[in-house]
């Protein structure tokens, strides 16, 4: 089973995010759980998001606490809110970041693997708005290699109709631009 | 069967109602029930189904509608959590001696105050002694299987009574998980359409729900507790035809590697698989435990039970409620009450957490095993309060 948390803030479509994942794993014949931190939407707050996914059926109803992988949707959130909390050790970090992947490590005090990719920039070329939600997902299927990136067309296509294509190029386009940093 | 897909668990139990022919719903929305008002409220708005949607201003209105349409004849359905269900709390006693075959779902939530949204049983303790047939589900498919089995248990001429299907809030209704809904055709041929033992017409003027006076109300609550008691047989059949029809087993109370442990913890709800998956930690690490599930709260399943947890020396009893000021966790109290005139009986630990959604790991779990082994005396614990 591999857990992922993810960060964004209220309104970015993390929710979204975990929802599409969940949906492909589950269309693609595995399990998964996708859920929000429970609580009231509250717009430009960070919040967090989460997902469980297992070739098994998964026996746990409460939230995540030591994530295999973190997802950052926001850049502003690095050094704000406690990305790394509980992160296993041989975890994953993704960032959606401008900066490089030294800044992050540094601000972070982080050693583990990073990837970091500017999804915010490719949203706004792709889709014309800084929403990175669907372009990370890009980076966490090339991180993880948790499910194909054909996958995520379907629930890509059911939830956004006609603009699903600039999605989807989005998303492939932040599964080759990511970068895995160097080993701290 | 159907095919298993990703759904919201709270969107899956509007859809499994969906499809029970129902005729009127009266929903008032509350979080974190109101995803299953929207969506039923879609499904009729949209005309997917041959039903009335009664708007209302309060659930109180809510429960009194499903009771005037159920009285006429109608299959009715309900949905609600929380302050909801306190503020149906008065009607809820009325409909069960109407013999009104109503459905509700509840979002489990905690009470106010202070206000809190989030998932525990504080909410549907207040209603235990009302009348109401009460089961629990564990996850999303318990979910969608339940609250279409509701309607064939309530209706049974046999029960005749209201019924409500408890779903834990967020834990459960806002998880996206793999679920199966059964096709139209086969919930048709299952759930056939409501025969009302009597009904309110024009052309056949009658009363329901009338006064009583002393010499008549002890045998109307006579009558109510002997078919509230009699639905457990009914419940049980209906599990059974389930499992023949769409291949999902249930029983009124649920086991889990329970045969030779000589401690078993017992919950109800979400908290069951959290727990199953401490029990298999607990079991690998030498601990003879083993877990026991309460499906159906009321009519309380006293033999199934007492035959569950026998042969166990300590039974811990997970509450996610408390009667404030008295012997427990309801769950507990009432454990304890109906072992007490049993010459072998466990000793009867309990521990009430997960309160106002505070969270249970499987951690959480194994930490209320340890707890419950070491107390010395018989009070109940409050799990992971900072002092």
């Amino acid at each position: 089973m591999i857990e992922i948390r993810w960060h964004g803030r209220g309104g970015q479509g993390a929710v979204t995010s975990v929802e599409m994942l969940a949906l492909a794993a589950i269309e693609a014949g595995k399990y998964a759980q996708g859920f929000p931190a429970f609580g009231p939407e509250r717009r430009g707050a960070p919040v967090m998001a989460f997902n469980r996914v297992s070739d098994k059926p998964i026996k746990i109803r409460s939230g995540i606490y030591q994530p295999d992988v973190v997802v950052v949707l926001d850049p502003s959130l690095v050094g704000l809110v406690p990305i790394t909390d509980g992160l296993k050790s041989g975890g994953i970090l993704i960032v959606n970041t401008s900066k490089s992947a030294e800044e992050i490590r540094n601000k972070l005090n982080y050693k583990g693997k990073l990837f970091t990719v500017d999804a915010t920039h490719i949203a706004r070329e792709e889709l014309g708005v800084p929403i990175a939600n669907t372009t990370m997902l890009g980076a966490v299927l090339k991180a993880t290699g948790v499910l194909s990136l054909n996958s995520l067309k379907s629930p890509l296509e059911h939830r956004f109709g006609r603009v699903a294509s600039k999605n989807l190029s989005a998303m492939k386009r932040a599964f080759s631009e990511m970068k895995a940093a160097k080993a701290a | 069967m159907g095919k298993r897909v990703g759904m919201e668990v709270a969107i899956a139990a509007a859809e499994a109602v969906a499809l029970c022919n129902i005729d009127v719903a009266a929903v008032y929305p509350i979080t974190p029930q109101s995803h299953i008002a929207e969506h039923m409220a879609d499904i009729i708005h949209d005309g997917r189904i041959d039903a009335e949607f009664i708007t209302v201003e309060s659930e109180h209105s809510a429960i009194s509608a499903c009771a005037g349409a159920s009285a006429a004849g109608a299959r009715a359905y309900t949905a609600t959590s929380s302050q909801g269900l306190m503020l149906m709390h008065e009607i809820l006693p009325i409909v069960s001696a109407m013999r009104l075959p109503i459905c509700m779902a509840n979002a489990n939530r905690a009470v106010s105050g202070p206000l809190n949204i989030w998932n525990d049983h504080t909410d549907i303790m207040p209603q235990r002694d009302s009348g109401w047939i009460s089961l629990f589900v564990e996850n999303g498919q318990e979910a969608i299987d339940l609250s279409i089995m509701s309607f064939k248990i309530a209706e049974d001429p046999e029960v005749m009574l209201p019924c409500v299907v408890n779903i834990d809030g967020f834990q459960l209704t806002h998880m996206i998980e793999p679920l199966e809904l059964p096709s139209q055709a086969e919930v048709a041929k299952f759930l056939p359409p409501r025969k009302a033992f009597a009904q309110l017409h024009p052309d056949n003027p009658i009363s329901m729900g009338c006064f009583a006076m002393p010499d008549t109300y002890t045998e109307t609550v006579k009558a109510k507790e002997v078919a509230l008691r009699a639905a457990k047989k009914v419940v049980t059949k209906v599990f059974g035809e389930w499992a023949k029809r769409f291949g999902r087993k249930y029983s009124v109370v649920e086991t889990y590697r329970a045969k030779d442990a000589d401690t078993l913890m017992l919950t109800m709800g979400s908290m069951g698989e959290t727990a199953a998956t401490a029990v298999d930690e607990l079991r690998k690490a030498g601990r003879k435990v083993g877990l026991v599930k309460l499906r159906l709260w009321r009519p309380f399943p006293v033999e199934e039970f007492k035959a569950a947890v026998q042969g166990c020396k300590t039974l811990i009893v997970m509450d996610r409620a408390i009667s404030t000021g008295g012997a427990g966790g309801p769950v507990a109290t009432d454990v304890k009450s109906l072992l007490y005139g049993d010459k072998k009986k466990p000793r009867v630990l309990n521990v009430i957490a997960g309160l106002g959604g505070r969270d249970l790991t499987v951690g959480d779990f194994v930490a209320m095993f340890d707890l419950a082994k070491k107390k010395k005396d018989e009070t109940f614990e409050l799990y992971g309060v900072r002092e």
